[in-house]
């Protein structure tokens, strides 16, 4: 799956116009706590979280991760975006829910990553 | 890469509450490290554990400082506060435990993983507190 994939598939809008859409992602991770994020090193290139605010672009640089998925319509402000396109992090912005927006990427083939908790 | 007989040094002030700067030190640390040539799984995991330590001084010591000193054998990472203090060590360090209050865990922090993902990280961990006086962490990931 790509970055571009992602974005029809939860009918998302892109946050940050710059980024390279074409960029390959195989795995995900859906959390609002930070540190549960930063708990397993899985080569996650997705984080899907329904938290705004500039530590989840920071956790995601941390995991090298290149995409970041703000759920429930959530928008970052100026700053967040900055960043995140100071690290080349694509920003998507999608009005489903959490669950829904794990769902939908989970049933076209997105996964937990290796070495995950059970995926 | 750093040359063997002098270390970098680097020196970083944490200010106290404050979210958006929080990540600063340990963001300018990867991007350092990553300029040097150091393996991206050592960075990564040298990375990780500042960026816990980082915010626990933010969140919870009203700020700190950290001296990192890098060579190419290793990443030793210094953080130290004036801030409360951890009574209980070995309950701090347990997965799940937090004090974080309703306000830090709307921000994302408080899972209780941050002093168990920056011992899992590292090679070398060692945390001593004072309460009242502060909190020391010294940690070192080995390069290869
Ligand atoms: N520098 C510090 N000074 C005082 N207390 C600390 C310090 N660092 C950690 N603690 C205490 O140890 C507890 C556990 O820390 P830990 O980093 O594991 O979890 P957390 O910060 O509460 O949540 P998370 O890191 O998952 O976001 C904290 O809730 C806090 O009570
Ligand atoms: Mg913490």
């Amino acid at each position: 799956m790509k970055i571009n994939d992602i974005l029809s598939i939860l009918d998302a809008r892109l946050l940050t116009p710059n980024a390279d859409l074409t960029r390959d992602v195989h795995t995900a991770c859906g959390s609002d706590m930070m540190s549960d994020v930063l708990a397993f090193v899985k080569d996650q290139s997705v984080l899907v979280t329904g938290l705004n605010n500039p530590q989840v672009v920071r956790t995601a640089d941390m995991m090298d991760m290149i995409c970041i998925v703000f759920v429930r319509g959530k928008e970052p402000d100026a700053g967040i975006l900055a960043l995140a396109q100071e690290r080349e992090i694509a920003v998507l912005c999608t009005r489903h829910t959490m669950f829904t927006a794990c769902g939908l990427l989970y049933a076209h083939g997105l996964r937990g990553g290796v070495g995950s908790d059970g995926e | 890469m750093a040359s063997e007989s002098e270390p970098i040094c680097l020196h970083y002030e944490v200010p106290g509450n404050d979210f958006t700067r929080a990540g600063e030190a340990s963001a300018d640390l990867k991007a350092r490290l990553k300029a040097l040539g150091f393996p991206s799984a050592a960075v990564r995991r040298a990375a990780i554990a500042l960026y816990e330590g980082e915010i626990n001084l933010a969140i919870h010591a009203h700020g700190g400082h950290i001296n990192v000193s890098v060579t190419p054998q290793r990443i030793d990472m210094l953080l130290w506060d004036e801030g409360p203090g951890i009574a209980d060590i070995p309950l701090a360090m347990s997965e799940g435990y937090s004090t974080a209050p309703d306000e830090v865990r709307s921000l994302g922090f408080g899972a209780g993983m941050g002093l168990p993902n920056m011992k899992k990280y590292t090679d070398e961990f060692e945390l001593t507190s004072t309460v009242g006086v502060g909190t020391r962490i010294a940690m070192a990931v080995y390069v290869s």
